[in-house]
């Protein structure tokens, strides 16, 4: 097993909150050493060419993205695992945790163990699959949860499709508990959000589009918050997008109820407004809210009370985005400009990079058990190394993912990442 | 001139000032149109395609009608019935359409925005003949060249878009025409049609007949779609032609002189009086038909005139 170390980086500790000058041994694919100081006299007892001088930049841990859409199966010509693998090693994800809303759906143990063996021949990076909570996310029957949490599903959602039935969702939920599974859910209230494709408000007025009003999101948090106190059942709300959300969440984390909170990216650096002339690349779900609604959701990762961001990769092809608005498909890439687009938020003074570091690492990775996330001696060795202030103007066609929906094309960003590690050995170099 | 757009999408684009030019315009055809011999040359040896995905029977006629006067090749396709249900897509459709060369391309499509896409992919001069909700140009257009004739002015008057305002891409155009050409514009409705916010686009609203309609110079009624009559966004029939269809009793609370318009088709006895559609003396419903062949002859002349003076530009290049 090669031995590292990485030396003169800017270390991001989430855990602890801090971010300073120092240096990291790597042993046998994990963290074996962290110094702080006295690094020159480790350098000259270390073997030559195994130093790796960073220059001053940062070292964190390796994102763990959840809710990432992959292909395969059915959509392979969309995104694959060696596509997506690539792409989130440039992205300076180490970990991607992927969504079961495939074609068909991932909802029995032999479809998740199809999934584990693909991603194992054909990605650089951990790759943990979730399952579906219900049979093809139908919301009618639930599917083997014991089964499928013995193969390895992290978690079990039904995605962008909500459980419209209490009872089902209830029993799911009572169910998954007895198993201690994570359940997952978008909340929105169904009814109220069917056939929108954007928040409602003055833009959608204007443009005449179907809207549907923030207080659906609400809604939907409501009932599943109940739920989850009558169940006892351990929940994350994959993307709460609106002011009117946080203060049921916030009352539901002060209830002591086992409830986490994510959202995706965009809705944290994007508004209603960026749609502008029926820009179809910014239709996502839930919809790009208002400013407000993107400020106070900020506000809340800063806080703490939304726990992670997430990419929500979702690739499309051409195709099925070059669609009137309405009729477009909903979703983006992302893992690529993920890192850049979060760097957004540090660089307009919004969030510290250790927060923003618990975000995107620890917190999701402590929510899914895995051992991954910190900067500790024993943790493995999945790294990022990255210059947050590099400026460049984003090429779609340049993106390793094999859709180019990215909402961020020919926009200025700031950020690279310089190396990706996993498991101490560098999956990713620029 | 003051009209340099290369496509007619939406009111929003167009200026107050290229808004008078077509207005102007289409004064002259409205007085062509009234000549026995209604011909002229301005579109000849052009090619206007008509696109409709949606229904149309009045706004395709008109279109074909101006397209004709004008000497234009005037070619209908009905689009529901042919490609759209063998899944073809918006963009191909364009490029079959590109290998056609027309000069000037009228759609009408379900889906708001679609037209915009449309023209970003064909090489003519596109016109929305209305898109999903969003909006409807030439209506909001001929319905400006109505009011401006029987009221002498286009400016400083009060107007009252009454009916389903969500659903309507009619009243986004107008509101927005008749913002900028600095009217008060009021609509009224039931809550459950009036779409969010709409109050921070200028305009007041109103969900009371009698207080909306005060002393009102123009009185535009909408058309209530079938659909929407079935407990859905209003209880009955019965009850919106009760609190909002418009009959003498509430138009008395308009100013003396105003002029009730709609679109057409009317549905009466529901949004609106049959007598008072009829009344000559208050209902303008028949000019803003005739007013629609005119400015649909303005704006494709326009529009063609820019064609060709891209196009010889293009040869010097």
């Amino acid at each position: 097993m090669s031995d590292l170390f990485l030396t003169n980086a800017r270390l991001i500790d989430p855990e602890a909150g801090t971010e300073m000058l120092g240096a990291i041994k790597i042993s046998e694919g994990k963290i074996s050493e962290i110094l702080t100081q006295d690094i020159e006299k480790a350098i000259k007892n270390f073997p030559v060419g195994k130093v790796v001088d960073c220059s001053g930049q940062y070292l964190a841990p390796g994102i763990v993205d959840i809710g990432v859409k992959i292909g395969e199966p059915g959509e392979r010509h969309k995104e694959s695992f060696r596509t997506a693998g690539a792409a989130a090693a440039a992205g300076g994800i180490t970990t991607m945790i992927t969504r079961p809303d495939t074609t068909p759906a991932l909802d029995t143990p032999e479809a998740l163990e199809f999934v584990a063996r693909r991603a194992n021949e054909a990605a650089p990076v951990h790759i943990l699959p979730m399952a579906a909570l219900t049979k093809g996310r139908e919301g009618r029957e639930m599917v083997e949860i014991g089964f499928l949490h013995d193969a390895g599903a992290v978690a079990f959602t039904d995605c962008d499709r909500v459980v419209e039935s209490p009872k089902v969702f209830s029993r799911c939920l009572t169910y998954a508990r007895s198993l201690g599974a994570l359940v997952m859910a978008h909340p929105q209230d169904p009814g109220l959000s069917k056939g929108a494709a954007v928040t409602s408000g003055k833009f959608a007025s204007l443009k005449g589009l179907p809207a549907v009003s923030p207080m659906a999101e609400r809604m939907g948090l409501e009932r599943d918050l109940a739920l989850v106190e009558m169940t006892g059942a351990r929940y994350h709300a994959d993307c709460i997008s609106t002011a009117g959300a946080l203060p049921a969440l916030q009352r539901a984390k002060d209830a002591g109820l086992d409830v986490t909170a994510g959202v995706s990216i965009h809705h944290l650096t994007l508004n209603e407004f960026d749609v502008g002339d029926y820009r179809s690349f910014f239709k996502v779900k839930p919809p790009l809210r208002s400013e407000d609604d993107r400020v106070a959701t900020v506000a809340a990762v800063a806080s703490g009370l939304i726990d992670v961001i997430s990419s929500f990769h979702t690739p499309q092809d051409e195709e099925s985005k070059r669609l009137p608005y309405e009729e477009a498909a909903s979703g983006a890439v992302a893992l690529e400009t993920l890192l850049p687009a979060a760097l957004r938020l540090v660089h307009a003074g919004a969030i510290d990079l250790p927060t923003l570091w618990r975000a995107l690492s620890l917190n999701p990775a402590r929510r899914l058990g895995l051992d991954a996330g910190r900067l500790a001696v024993g943790a493995p060795a999945d790294l990022v190394l990255f210059d947050p202030n590099t400026p460049f103007v984003l090429d779609r066609f340049k993106l390793r993912s094999k859709s180019k929906n990215t909402p961020f094309d020919e926009q200025r960003m700031q950020g690279k990442v310089l190396k990706t590690f996993v498991g101490g050995i560098e999956v990713f170099g620029a | 001139m003051s009209f340099r757009a290369k496509h007619l999408l939406g009111i929003e684009q167009l200026s107050p000032e290229e808004i008078e030019t077509i207005l102007n315009l289409s004064d002259e055809y409205v007085d062509l149109n009234r000549r026995q011999v209604k011909h002229s040359d301005a579109l000849a040896g052009l090619t206007q395609i008509n696109m409709f995905f949606e229904n149309s029977t009045r706004t395709q006629a008109s279109f074909e009608l101006a397209g004709k006067r004008l000497g234009a090749d005037v070619m209908n396709m009905a689009m529901q019935a042919s490609s759209v249900k063998k899944g073809e897509t918006l963009i191909d459709t364009a490029l079959t359409l590109n290998a056609m060369h027309p000069d000037l391309l009228v759609v009408r499509h379900p889906h708001s925005g679609a037209v915009e896409l449309l023209a970003s992919k064909v090489n003519c001069a596109v016109l929305n003949a209305g898109d999903g909700r969003h909006e409807h140009p030439t209506q909001a257009l001929l319905d400006a060249l109505t009011i401006r004739r029987k009221k002498g002015r286009l400016h400083r008057l009060s107007i009252a878009i009454c009916g389903d305002i969500a659903h309507s891409r009619v009243a986004r155009s107008n509101l927005i025409l008749l913002g900028k050409m600095e009217n008060r514009v009021r609509l009224v409705g039931p809550p459950t049609l009036m779409p969010s916010q709409i109050a921070e686009l200028g305009v007041e609203v109103f969900d009371d007949m009698r207080e909306g309609l005060k002393d009102v110079d123009v009185v535009m009624m909408l058309r209530l779609q079938r659909e929407r009559m079935d407990g859905g966004f209003i209880p009955s029939e019965r009850e919106y032609y009760h609190r909002f269809g418009l009959d003498a009793e509430k138009l008395s609370y308009a100013k003396q002189d105003a002029i009730v318009m709609h679109p057409g088709p009317m549905n009466r006895g529901v949004e609106i009086d049959g007598l008072l559609a009829d009344d000559i003396n208050r209902s303008v419903i028949q000019e803003q038909v005739e007013m629609g062949v005119a400015v649909r002859m303005a704006a494709m002349d326009l529009l063609a005139r820019n064609l060709r003076a891209s196009s010889d530009e293009g040869v010097m290049v």
